[in-house]
């Protein structure tokens, strides 16, 4: 019984000392940056996407010779689309693998439980899609938003609604900060276009049947539905309204909704529905920067990922070219210099500029870019930009 | 009132995949006297059974439906032989751990070898719904809807029915005297795995293609399971059945009526409610003797 684990011990102590030695030899080649995404969950697909695109971008910096001489390494963690683990691997990330910088957490309510860690720890996040206002309003100088808060995709909106036919609309959001600031924002601009706001319905963020919500949406008087939630949800949801006949006009929020997948999964359900999307990988020569559009499109195809996953993959893309710039501008991988470069990094991303303006209390403000929002329609299958 | 009996369609058609996930649940207690967390995990393997032969093979879905419902069993039989038999006579606290162990072990295999992307099948059913004057229902939730209905009348007429059932309601009653009357008590303890396994594999593969199939659909399936075989009171089939449809009753009318925020709590608010007045759960049968 000792021998045996004598020599327990010594595997292990062997273990421990080979894993040291790697982490230690990594460390020092390298430039790494943190990726706080959802890899399982209800999230999973968007938070795949979003990986995926950050390889994208991470290879390509690297094939240019990398960042101050180094290549970029990253350093991705699941947090399980679940906001206690998103803190749990935030927290991992900046003290077992020094990261100087992360990108996440995704989903608001994920970004949101972050947020603590970044002050604890001051370390920089750069934010690629959660859209609640509360990340860059609730005074975290660390947290640097490239994707656009639910009031400014409303404000697009606002430009827009007027050549739709809405008089009155009911909601129906995910349960979560991300849903809750969605509702509250386009209610707000609706209302000021003299639209009524029916209902108000949430959904659970694992909930798989929404019949009910559904069943009574379709009882009122409404003519429009506004949905946020990502695109396994929205695909479920679109099927059991079609399956209840719902004949409301649906318009989609928040950007994660992937129409090819839509397209792929809910069939004929996802025919006339409308969608808010931040990007428009349709139509590349729309877009603000075709020649960035069309070379990421290129590698995502060569590397044989689904076309649908465009629309949220991009986000993981300008995430990291945007912390690469920073990092190249501090002059050093630490978080308090890649935070000052931050405010100062200026680049063209696959969605327009990408440059931090300064939002909520003074003193500690938060930093925001402002993307460019489009309405696409399912249109027999197929995605078009509708002339409005 | 249109509203109303649109909730009530809806409420029947979730209610009865809620008893069969409970029956099985509830068949495996009441016999076996192991709680089965792996029971959500054995539902879950049923959809990805389905989309396996139906999507990746290219099989008939109705014919993938059924492989499903075998593999289902055979599995269960796996688990009962490989786990469950060698711990015979274990008190309920290790067998539960045990069963726990199963249920991690088969989420992060189902994780590792189909990833957390849901998956999607697509059924032969019209994607038009059935709608009769105000109602709407889709035609693969109709037939999800009687094809539950119609394994729980096959699992009714297998206990009540059939020597297998005779002899399992004995071992139900007295493990002890069935075996000295001859029932052969292994045998029943991995047929009556294998049964509830496939039950829940059965509620799987119905609706695996009504819903989108992922690793941790699991969860949510397995506490509904036990919500229905709580409510129903522990090892009583009629009790999970009845259970089912409460439970489904209590979310739809909560969400439609009360709070879609709070859906989820409101079957849970009903499972307080019925243990404060019946702690044994509606239709308890009484406690086996000795």
């Amino acid at each position: 019984m000792a021998k045996h684990s004598t020599r327990y011990f010594t595997a292990i102590a062997a273990t421990a000392l080979l894993s040291a030695g790697l982490v230690g030899q990594a460390g020092a080649q390298t430039i790494k940056i943190g990726v706080n995404e959802p890899l399982t969950g209800p999230f999973a697909a968007s938070g795949t996407y979003v990986v995926n695109g950050a390889k994208i971008a991470a290879d390509e910096i690297n094939a240019k010779g990398g960042v101050l001489g180094k290549k970029i390494e990253l350093v991705i963690e699941d947090n399980k689309s679940n906001p206690t683990e998103a803190a749990a691997v935030a927290e991992k990330l900046i003290t077992a693998d020094k990261v100087p910088v992360i990108m996440g957490a995704w989903g608001s309510s994920l970004t949101l439980a972050v947020m603590p860690k970044l002050m604890e720890y001051k370390v920089p996040m750069v934010v690629e899609t959660s859209s609640s206002g509360k990340i860059t309003t609730s005074g975290n100088p660390y947290i640097f938003r490239i994707s656009p808060p639910s009031s400014v995709e409303a404000a697009a909106f606002k430009n827009i609604l007027p050549k739709m036919s809405v008089k009155k609309a009911d909601f129906l959001v995910i349960n979560n900060d991300w849903g809750r600031g969605a509702a509250e924002d386009f209610g707000k601009t609706m209302k000021a276009d003299n639209v009524q706001i029916g209902l108000v319905e949430t959904m659970d963020q694992s909930a798989q049947d929404m019949s009910a919500q559904l069943s009574k949406i379709k009882s009122t008087d409404s003519d429009t539905i506004m949905v946020t939630t990502a695109v396994e949800q929205l695909t479920l949801l679109l099927k059991q309204a079609t399956a209840l006949g719902i004949k409301k006009q649906i318009i989609t929020t928040g950007g994660s909704q992937n129409p090819d997948q839509l397209i792929d999964q809910a069939g004929v359900a996802a025919n006339g529905t409308f969608h808010l999307t931040t990007f428009a990988p349709w139509y590349p020569d729309d877009t603000p920067n075709p020649v960035a559009t069309k070379y990421f499109l290129g590698e995502w195809k060569k590397r044989g990922f689904n076309f649908a996953g465009a629309t949220e993959s991009f986000r993981g893309y300008d995430g990291i070219r945007t912390i690469a710039v920073a990092i190249e501008k501090a002059g050093k991988a630490e978080p308090e210099a890649i935070t000052k470069a931050l405010w100062e990094t200026e680049l063209m991303g696959l969605n327009g500029k990408i440059k931090f303006e300064k939002q909520g209390p003074a003193g500690k403000e938060s930093g925001q870019s402002m993307p460019n929002v489009y309405l696409i329609k399912v249109d027999n299958a197929k995605v078009v930009l509708p002339k409005l | 009132m249109t509203e109303y009996l649109q909730h009530m369609i809806n409420m029947l058609i979730l209610g009865s995949t809620y008893a069969l996930l409970g029956i099985g649940l509830t068949l495996i207690f009441g016999i076996m006297r192991i709680v089965n967390f792996a029971h959500g995990e054995l539902y879950v393997f049923g959809a990805y059974f389905v989309y396996f032969v139906a999507v990746l093979l290219g099989f008939n879905f109705f014919l993938s439906l059924l492989f499903a419902i075998l593999a289902g069993c055979l599995l269960g039989a796996l688990i009962e032989v490989a786990l469950l038999r060698p711990m015979r006579g274990a008190d309920i606290d290790t067998t539960m751990l045990i069963m726990i162990g199963a249920m991690i072990v088969m989420q992060n295999t189902e994780q590792y070898v189909w990833g957390g992307v849901a998956k999607s099948v697509s059924t032969p059913f019209p994607e038009t719904p059935l709608v009769i004057g105000d109602f709407s229902v889709s035609w693969l939730r109709l037939f999800v809807f009687f094809a539950a209905l119609a394994l729980i009348a096959a699992a009714y007429f297998l206990i009540n029915r059939t020597k297998l059932g005779k002899a399992m309601r004995a071992t139900f009653q007295d493990r002890d005297t069935a075996a000295l009357m001859g029932v052969n008590i292994q045998a029943i303890y991995m047929a009556t795995f294998a049964i509830g396994s496939s039950l829940a594999a059965a509620a799987g593969a119905l609706l695996g293609p009504v819903y989108v199939i992922s690793p941790q659909m699991g969860n949510i399936a397995s506490l509904k399971a036990f919500a229905v075989v709580i409510l129903g009171g522990l090892g009583s089939i009629g009790g999970a059945t009845i259970g089912g449809f409460i439970l489904a009753f209590a979310e739809e009318m909560g969400a439609g009526y009360v709070s879609s925020g709070y859906r989820d709590a409101m079957g849970f608010l009903l499972i307080i409610a019925v243990l404060l007045f019946k702690p044994t759960g509606l239709f308890a049968r009484s406690e086996r003797v000795g």
